[in-house]
């Protein structure tokens, strides 16, 4: 009993280019795995791999302990959501969902009442004799993912399928693909650039950075414990601290920066240079010299946001960037304060 | 005042082009025997020569015969030819592609000349399928760039949805890929007729008496005896290219909506 689908050591190359470097991964039945990285990470190329639109330049892909690799696209079961709907111009909303029943030789009277069933979900029926052009994009959006429903796949794969959308509805339709997947327990796997969606949707988020997994976590893991320079980086903002291990301990240790020491969360060895992550909404800003894990600070711009305020803090050479409540106090620029944190909210980060 | 030149200017050219069809009009509709102006009475005895008359009958037949098939032929090469070419996975797709256009820019003189030594070689100088043939050579090119141009507009995110809804690549082509692409292939088959429906010179080289097409009976019909009955001719040909040229228009209109 291994996972449901197991990349072992996939890489893909176009060329000369490596585009997909050594992958190893494993998604577990039932699980919404969200792709998240930048452009050219590599994360489509590997969505592409399992659907079968592209084969690996090595390695081999399981599903259900079963090899794939070369299986083409149309015998692998799985419901694919493309970037831009990818409906079918020339049929109907209605003719768009019966297509894959149709594939799957489901008898002509079971297809009208199934294709019915699944617009009636989406609330679509009154649509389903438009042509998917007399459509909006958040309606174009739900046929294409009801399309992918239909036929009851394995596994479900979405390119960046909210990325055309504007805000308000990408918001909405988060929501109701997060719902469809718990109510209907559905493998996901999902691509994205878009970290914010990534942390609300997902069960676990791989992060890819040039073709290599950066780190495969929870979102809460990935947010709180980045394990690396680029995934703290890349979700969420952070503030990057350069210091000295002084001490180290099991899953702690302490590190010298500029005057001070602070205690902080991470395994590694003593005397090595490295460079914490520290989040913006974990620093706690105070008047009095507190004990443990403080910086003296100076305030050097103060941003108002609506429901909160930034501001830019001054520690010698270093400067961090603290969210405040609006009410949390009065920090006017120039005003001479304390930063201090938790020891597990500032992590070591591997590069 | 620029805006007032560039009226000026278009229609000049508009009228440039459009005239010399307009003065042959109205002498269809001429009583007397001569192709002059002024016009004595009007009369449609000229109508009823082309239709009565055998060789301007069988020109007409001809001419729909010879279409027909070099349309059909063409059609289904010219498809074929830009489905192959597609996506330019084949070795030397560029090359070839220039090689399918060529009929368009060789000198039709040139084309004649070896197309009725190559069709006196198979025994089909003469003959309807040899100058079907030849037609076919002159239209491929239109059909091949008509369809290309349908199937770079289908968006191959469609197919490959296709086929992971199931579909094996056959059924992808006979579902989405064609269906998607039929709005060029009817119009490169459009563009195929009326290429062939006004063809004369490679038509002069390897039709016999017997294929001799309306375009041809019009040629020598001018050389021989200059009757109104040509003006007749012409007319019915520009009819004919209008309604076929608005046939493509309307599939282009048709087509948009599909493609975006």
């Amino acid at each position: 009993m291994g996972a449901f689908i197991a990349f072992q050591d996939v890489t893909k190359k176009f060329g000369a280019v490596t585009v997909v470097d050594h992958l190893d991964l494993e998604i577990a039945k039932g699980e919404f795995l969200s792709l998240l990285g930048p452009s050219g990470s590599g994360k489509t190329t590997i969505l592409m791999m399992l659907a079968g639109f592209e084969r690996p330049s090595s390695g081999s892909i399981l599903l259900a302990d079963r090899p794939i690799t070369h299986l083409p696209p149309h015998r692998r079961q799985m419901g694919v959501v493309f970037q831009n709907y990818a409906l079918f111009p020339h049929m109907t909303v209605a003719e768009n969902v019966a297509f894959p029943l149709e594939m799957q030789r489901v008898p002509r009277a079971e297809i009208t009442r199934r294709v019915e069933r699944a617009l009636d979900m989406v609330r679509l029926s009154p649509l389903k004799d438009r042509k998917p052009s007399q459509l909006s994009g958040g309606q174009q959006q739900r046929v294409a993912l009801t399309r992918a429903l239909v036929f009851e796949p394995d596994v479900i794969l979405m390119d960046e399928p909210l990325g055309a959308l504007d805000k308000q509805l990408r918001e909405h339709m988060q929501l109701e693909i997060r719902d469809l997947h718990r109510r209907l327990g559905l493998t996901i796997v999902f691509v994205t650039h878009d970290q914010s969606e990534a942390l609300t949707m997902s069960d676990r988020i791989a992060v890819f950075n040039a073709g290599k997994v950066e780190q495969i976590d929870t979102p809460q893991a990935v947010y709180d414990r980045p394990r690396t320079r680029f995934v703290a980086e890349f979700i969420g903002e952070t503030n990057l601290v350069e210091g000295k291990v002084v001490e180290a301990g099991a899953q702690q240790a302490v590190v010298r920066v500029g005057e001070a020491a602070l205690n902080v969360s991470g395994e590694v060895s003593a005397g090595r240079d490295v460079s914490l992550s520290l989040r913006p909404e974990r620093i706690r800003l105070g008047k009095e010299p507190a004990a443990a894990n403080a910086l003296p600070v100076t305030v050097a711009d103060c941003i108002y946001h609506g429901d909160h305020m930034r501001l830019v803090l001054k520690s010698g050479p270093l400067e961090l960037v603290a969210r405040a409540e609006r009410l949390a106090g009065d920090w006017a620029v120039g005003t001479e304060a304390v930063a201090s944190f938790d020891p597990q909210d500032c992590t070591v980060l591997a590069s | 005042m620029l805006r007032a030149l560039q009226i000026v200017f278009g229609s000049l050219v508009v009228a440039f082009l459009i005239l010399p069809i307009i003065a042959i009009l109205p002498l269809a509709f001429t009583s007397s025997v001569f192709l002059t102006y002024p016009i004595p009475s009007y009369s449609l005895r000229w109508f009823e020569e082309l239709v009565t008359a055998d060789v301007w009958r069988l020109s007409i037949i001809n001419s729909l015969i010879v279409g027909g098939g070099a349309t059909l032929l063409s059609t289904v090469l010219g498809t074929l030819a830009a489905l192959g070419l597609r996506g330019n996975a084949l070795p030397l797709a560029g090359l070839l592609r220039t090689l399918f256009l060529l009929p368009m820019v060789v000198p039709a003189v040139v084309l004649g000349v070896g197309m009725q030594i190559f069709l006196v070689r198979l025994g089909l100088a003469s003959t309807y399928p040899g100058v079907i043939i030849a037609h076919a050579v002159l239209c491929v090119p239109f059909v091949v760039v008509s369809v290309s141009a349908a199937l770079q507009g289908i968006d191959p995110a469609v197919e490959k949805a296709a086929m992971s809804l199931g579909a094996p690549p056959i059924t992808v082509f006979r579902r989405v890929t064609l269906p998607l692409a039929v709005p060029g292939v009817v119009s490169g088959a459009v563009f195929a007729f009326a290429t062939s429906l006004d063809e004369v010179v490679i038509t002069l080289f390897v039709a016999g008496p017997n294929q001799r097409t309306l375009a041809r009976q019009m040629f020598s019909s001018i050389r021989e005896n200059i009757s109104p009955t040509v003006a007749a001719a012409a007319l019915l040909l520009i009819v004919g290219t209008l309604c076929l040229a608005a046939l493509a228009a309307l599939l282009r209109r048709r087509e948009k909506p599909a493609v975006a």
